[in-house]
């Protein structure tokens, strides 16, 4: 990949040449935004793919081992929730398939030798994951108990490795290498250098652990929630601390994948990361703001911490941390979106990190749940703070990017599709996921409003409230 | 190296028109079965055979975009920037049918149910239509290499056209075939006897649609007829000719389980003489498969890539079909409209 040369004077900085041309599209920011959306839907699905088969196996090999059917019966009914998560992750990772070729032709078409092996592999997990859940699903009380455990593995599996194999292509369009190229045309390809790129393995377990928090405190959420309602019984308890324990862990993990992944983008993407921080001018010995945002061109408010900055990204008070001024204007992300969206995305993730250490450490001591309606209150605001942490993580990654589709290699301009009717395809998408949205979440609800499915001669230890008899 | 990723890429073609192309005929068939009281018994039958197998199918799209735009880059390009009308409406089809589909079941009332069921049946008979017009466009050479071709007149040609409705058709035919045998295996009577019927329908419309498209395709597109009628591709039109008539006559003596497989041989037979008969061009008249290909070592990868694939996925999709096929994973059978109205006694 061409590198940089720094040059001492700001003004000889001029915008990298590149070697392709930009194609005529009026719409590239509306083409830029509805991979965004198609994206944003499809993250929270992949969150629930990745982590929420974990969750119910774990479930399910507690009512293995203790034979107690509130486990099982939470265990049937997630596994239905699912299945139905899974089926529109299908259609919407579809979709993005489509948008990669639709909306970026000419980056599929000069690129698509160098990380495609990424997708295909992907495509085999989830091939794999498609099969497995379907056993799963369609196998309860057809298997035998302990075969029907063994066929939710591969699914927990393929959600890894599917997960592993789309972060490796993202990884590589922020640090692309196993290719060389002159002339617009690309030689000498090593698919597997380009998977296994530098920013692969961080980005692979903040999003993982990431995955997990979405999935386990938005789970735990609709739990506390009903709590807080007063369906105060076991079953409702379980189903809480399960996936409250999963998340939790992750959420006090997570800082430390967070400043891994810090250090990482500074060494890989320096210009990122001083989009990051708002960093204008190359610093030596520079200061941390917390909290302040960017707009206007500078960061405002917040408290400076000084060498902060030098200190959390190379582990030394005096280093030099390259400022936006290394590069032309033209090669900026947009800092105030990089820069908020990150300082979101600490700070919710902090609170859920202290929220994570105190259901933890209270269940260490005490044994049980804290009996405050404030810490229920927090469990149900954790699942939307995490998803919003998410999307703000991502902004940082995808927004930090630009104006690269292939960092520093080729600009999204030179991506983009010349066709005609990008705001049309647009709107009209973005319609489509609105009806799908709230089909999904209306009838989710119903699921949850339908009598848990306990088994036969298992009512008395149930709740008071209705039993109701299988449903397939 | 180009022909062994080329073999995949058709392999995984036939795979996603006989397995997801049928679940699309499912839906055909759910769109006609008529009023919410007479079509039932067919809808909940189509629901049931499906339930545990569309997803995997579909899966097979995934595959087959990924070894396209691995394996032959310079003719994805193009193909998108100039089919990006059908294969948008057809990803728009793609999401309606799936998250109908999915969520149908968890309906509340006979209307909601209604709405996912149309939305659902409607959104299957579209997408093969809509598949079949882009590769009818490719077959025809409407897709220039620099990806400028007319997004309208390029896949509303006749040939185009023509391969969508026989997409339908073929769809239908197959997924009646199944269901029938479906119906058999669990003793359902009175199933088998519909979709014996709508099979051999199917069965004989899509093989009268057959044998008018070879006028069709002699008139329009010449160079795709002199492929279909010569050296393999003729072979392989003649074996698509004799599997149908063997299903029409297993279809007649009762013999769904045989016929299944056999009906998928006819359509996949002619999808393989399509790959021949184009040969040694990806986009007729302007690029072949070698100029399309990838770097060998990206071939390569996804020749390796593919045999992990075998490795992990036909010990899988055999366990998954072995279950289904023995019954090991059906629900209870369940007239749709019924389901539903159970639910709310159930609320009550």
């Amino acid at each position: 990949m061409p590198l940089l040369e720094v040059a001492g004077d700001a003004l000889s900085v001029l915008a990298q040449a590149s070697q392709f041309t930009a194609v005529d599209q009026d719409y590239l920011l509306e083409a830029r935004q509805m991979q965004a959306m198609s994206l944003g839907v499809h993250i929270i699905l992949v969150c629930f793919g990745i982590s929420f088969p974990a969750m119910v196996l774990f479930m399910e090999g507690l009512y293995l081992r203790t034979g107690d059917p509130a486990y099982k019966a939470i265990a049937k009914r997630w596994s239905k929730v699912m299945l139905i998560l899974f089926a529109i992750g299908v259609v919407t990772g579809t979709i993005l398939s489509f948008e990669l070729g639709l909306l970026w032709p000419q980056f599929m078409e000069t690129f698509g030798e160098v990380f495609g092996i990424g997708f295909a592999l992907e495509g085999i997990s989830f091939f794999t994951e498609a099969i497995f859940i379907a056993i799963y699903v369609y196998g309860w009380d057809r298997l035998p108990p302990k075969l029907h455990l063994l066929t939710g593995i591969p699914i927990v599996i393929a959600g890894i490795t599917g997960a592993l194999f789309v972060i490796a292509v993202n990884g590589w369009m922020n640090y692309p290498v196993g290719f060389e190229i002159s002339g617009g045309e690309v030689t000498e390809v090593r698919p597997f250098e380009a998977l296994f790129n530098r920013q692969f393995w961080h980005e692979l377990f903040h999003m993982y652990l990431a995955g997990v928090m979405v999935a386990g405190f938005l789970t735990a959420g609709v739990y506390a929630y009903a709590w807080l309602k007063g369906r105060r019984d076991r079953y409702h308890r379980v189903a809480m601390i399960v996936p409250l324990a999963f998340a939790s862990l992750a959420a006090i993990v997570q800082p430390l994948i967070g400043d891994w992944a810090g250090r990482k983008v500074g060494e890989n993407q320096p210009v990122k990361l001083a989009a990051m921080e708002g960093l204008d001018q190359t610093t030596k010995g520079a200061p941390l703001n917390l909290g302040g945002l960017y707009w206007d061109g500078k960061v405002r408010g917040g408290i400076d911490i000084p060498d902060g900055l030098s200190l959390l990204a190379y582990h030394d008070p005096d280093a030099t941390v390259e400022g936006l001024d290394t590069v032309a204007a033209d090669d900026r992300p947009p800092v105030g979106w990089v820069r908020n969206s990150f300082q979101l995305m600490v700070g919710l993730g902090t609170a859920l990190a202290l929220l994570g250490v105190f259901f933890v450490a209270h269940w260490w001591r005490r044994g049980r749940l804290p009996r405050s309606r404030w810490f229920f209150r927090a469990v149900v605001a954790a699942g939307p703070a995490a998803f919003i942490a998410l999307i703000s993580g991502w902004i940082v990654t995808e927004v930090g990017r630009q104006p690269w589709i292939v960092y520093e290699v080729m600009r999204v301009e030179e991506a983009v599709t010349g066709a005609e009717g990008v705001p049309v395809g647009y709107g009209a998408l973005a319609l489509v996921y609105v009806g799908v949205a709230a089909a999904a979440l209306f009838l989710l609800r119903r699921l949850a409003r339908r009598p848990v499915e306990w088994e036969t001669g298992a009512k008395a230890l149930g709740p008071t409230e209705s039993a109701g008899e299988e449903r397939g | 190296m180009a022909e062994l990723v080329l073999a995949v890429l058709v392999l995984g073609v036939v795979a996603y028109a006989v397995l997801g192309g049928a679940d699309f005929g499912a839906g055909f068939w759910d769109l006609t079965a008529g009023g919410a009281e007479r079509g039932a018994r067919v809808r909940g039958m189509i629901k049931r055979s499906m339930g545990p197998v569309w997803e995997a199918n579909h899966v097979w799209l995934i595959f087959v975009l990924v070894v396209f735009w691995t394996g032959f880059p310079r003719a994805f390009g193009p193909v998108m920037e100039t089919l990006y009308v059908p294969l948008f409406l057809a990803g728009i089809g793609i999401i309606f049918r799936g998250a109908a589909f999915a969520l149908r079941g968890e309906a509340a009332t006979i209307a909601q149910a209604r709405v996912m069921g149309a939305t659902f049946a409607l959104a299957s008979v579209l997408i093969p239509f809509f598949f079949g017009t882009i590769v009818g466009a490719i077959a025809t050479g409407q897709v220039p290499v620099d990806g400028d071709g007319d997004p309208w007149t390029s896949w509303t040609g006749i040939v185009p056209l023509y391969v969508g409705v026989l997409g339908v058709g073929t769809g239908a035919y197959m997924a009646a075939v199944y269901l029938a045998a479906d119906a058999q295996r669990s003793g359902i009577d009175d199933l088998v006897r519909a979709f014996r019927v709508r099979a051999l329908g199917a069965a004989i419309a899509t093989g009268l649609l057959a044998v008018g498209g070879i006028f069709i395709v002699n008139a329009e597109a010449s160079d795709l007829y002199s492929g279909l009628t010569s050296g393999a591709g003729l072979v392989l039109v003649l074996v698509s000719a004799a599997a149908g008539l063997v299903t029409l006559w297993l279809l007649w003596v009762e013999r769904y389980a045989l016929a299944r497989y056999v009906s998928a041989v006819a359509v996949g037979a002619i999808i393989v003489g399509w790959a021949v008969a184009q040969r040694p061009d990806f986009l007729p008249g302007e690029l072949t498969f070698d100029e399309a290909a990838a770097a060998d070592a990206t071939l390569t990868a996804l020749v390796i890539g593919v045999i992990i694939a075998a490795i992990v996925l036909v010990p899988a999709l055999t366990l998954l079909y072995r279950l289904v096929l023995h019954g090991r994973l059906d629900t209870e059978f369940r007239p749709i409209v019924a389901a539903d109205t159970t639910h709310r006694e159930e609320e009550r």
